[in-house]
């Protein structure tokens, strides 16, 4: 019998649902780390039971958790759970992010662009993104504030950064969004091990095609009407990136303003918000078996981050973009004024793809048929700030 | 033996108590007070000071014998009374602590 186990990440813990794969009755087991900022935890796709999480607070920094037993029971990689405290020298170096300024970087880097156009020193904040490898359970990727890309071997006991991504040379215009200079998407290639595509806001996509080592922009076809020039290489909001697994190639975009589409792995995007009410929003994602079905929620604006009119609707485009449809059944239609943040979407992949999102509000939906029908997971957590969802056997 | 109130989060990732005793060897200041907790509770590591810098995190505080030690100098000695356990050393977020 399948079942799912839904990772939500809140401002104030961690809380993970389990169902059947009915997926109409639930069990919330939770808060983990209460109290602290959770960004994102996500399980690995090699040993579902090895599941890596965020946990980070503006006054104490940053935290990394590690479970090997599916979220029961957590530690920091390195010192291992139940283990006595005992004098002698620390053994993890977990919560360690040090941005790279070796010789052997080549170029270290140590300013990007501030608010107000200034160049500022890199600050290290938070991990808002854990990407496990899809080979092997001890290696993950960590996207951080402000932005670089980490990774770990060692099951996130020793972090890493892949410096060529900040010393590539347009590091120096990239720029904070709202939330801060933060590298919140990761995405790998099923097809192609050394490709990897990344997301920052404010500078924009980005691909390797060697394993990390080397990086190029992908921002063709993006407009910006907030740069000086609109069609700039990089500054542009990107604010998620999702792919389906089974066609690589093909991405799609949600960014601060417009839906967008590649058909050729980034090198070149297109408009598809077609008929949105909005395209302004945070979430988008794949149906998992038709690569053609895509998912977003319009929100008003960038000053308003709530639905139109109090309704909250999810959008789906049977065809690639262009043309979507609103989803409703189950959906609050009237005083709802939350969010839905960028990392706050997932799908499953039981053969009735079940659709998830979180909201600002604390509410988690579920829909088991594809968007049609929708109902509420839980209604009153802490504001939800990502949403990941494994499809167990 | 030195005597250490933690914050509360502090507290539930150490999984300990409000007051935690230690030994340190040699003079007493932030530096060594900080250096032995974090060998004792190496969970602890980066959430009081910056791991790559070493620094205090800016929303953290030091107090002890009702003073504001934050921003002595690291190796600056301790109060006497912290070294002799009869105060503990404070380590305070700032307001609510988040």
């Amino acid at each position: 019998m399948s079942s799912v186990r839904v990772l939500v990440g809140t401002r104030k813990g961690a809380f993970i649902l389990t169902s059947d794969g009915k997926r109409d009755k639930w069990e919330v087991s939770g808060p983990h780390f209460a109290g602290w900022e959770i960004y994102h935890l996500k399980g690995s796709p090699v040993d579902p039971n090895r599941i890596y999480a965020s946990q980070s607070s503006g006054w104490f920094g940053q935290i990394i958790q590690r479970s090997d037993d599916g979220g029961k029971t957590w530690h920091q990689p390195g010192t291992p759970a139940g283990e006595p405290a005992a004098p002698g020298p620390p053994k993890s170096e977990s919560n360690k992010f040090t941005y790279d300024t070796s010789a052997e970087a080549g170029k270290p880097l140590t300013t990007h662009q501030w608010y107000d156009g200034t160049q500022h020193p890199w600050e290290f904040k938070r991990v808002w993104h854990l990407e496990p490898s899809l080979s092997d359970a001890e290696t993950v990727y960590a996207g951080v504030e402000d932005a670089a890309l980490f990774r770990s071997t060692d099951g996130g006991k020793n972090w890493h950064e892949l410096s060529g991504l900040r010393g590539h040379g347009t590091g120096p215009k990239w720029q904070p969004g709202a939330g801060g200079m933060c590298l919140h998407t990761i995405v790998l290639d099923p097809s192609n091990p050394e490709r990897i595509f990344i997301a920052i806001s404010a500078a924009g996509a980005f691909r390797t095609d060697d394993g990390g080592n080397s990086w190029k922009p992908i921002n063709q076809g993006l407009y910006s009407k907030y740069l000086p020039n609109p069609k700039a290489e990089v500054g542009h909001c990107v604010h998620h990136v999702a792919m389906n697994p089974k066609r690589p190639g093909v991405l799609f975009m949600q960014k601060h303003w417009d839906v967008m589409r590649s058909d050729d792995a980034g090198d070149n995007w297109n408009k598809i918000s077609g008929n949105l009410p909005t395209d302004f929003g945070f979430v988008i994602d794949i149906h998992a078996h038709e690569p053609e079905t895509v998912y977003v929620v319009p929100i008003k604006s960038d000053s308003e981050h709530f639905p139109i009119e109090g309704k909250l609707q999810v959008f789906r485009s049977r065809s690639g973009g262009n043309e979507w449809e609103p989803l409703t059944k189950g959906l609050p239609q009237k005083d709802c004024y939350v969010n839905v943040l960028r990392d706050a979407m997932a799908v499953d992949s039981l053969d009735e793809c079940g659709i998830y999102f979180g909201t600002t509000g604390g509410q988690v939906y579920v829909s088991s048929d594809a968007g049609d029908n929708w109902s509420a997971i839980v209604q009153n957590l802490p504001a939800v700030l990502s949403v990941e969802v494994q499809s167990l056997k | 033996m030195i005597r250490i109130v933690l914050p509360f989060h502090l507290r539930t990732l150490a999984q300990a108590n409000a007051e935690i005793t230690l030994e340190v060897a040699g003079a007493v200041t932030q530096r060594s007070v900080l250096d032995a907790l974090e060998t004792q509770y190496p969970m602890l590591r980066g959430t009081i000071r910056d791991q790559g810098t070493q620094q205090r995190r800016p929303f953290l505080r030091f107090f002890a014998c009702q003073e504001d030690l934050s921003h002595d100098s690291p190796d600056a000695p301790l109060p006497e009374a912290v070294a002799s356990g009869a105060e503990p050393f404070l380590i305070v977020g700032a307001i609510a602590g988040g």
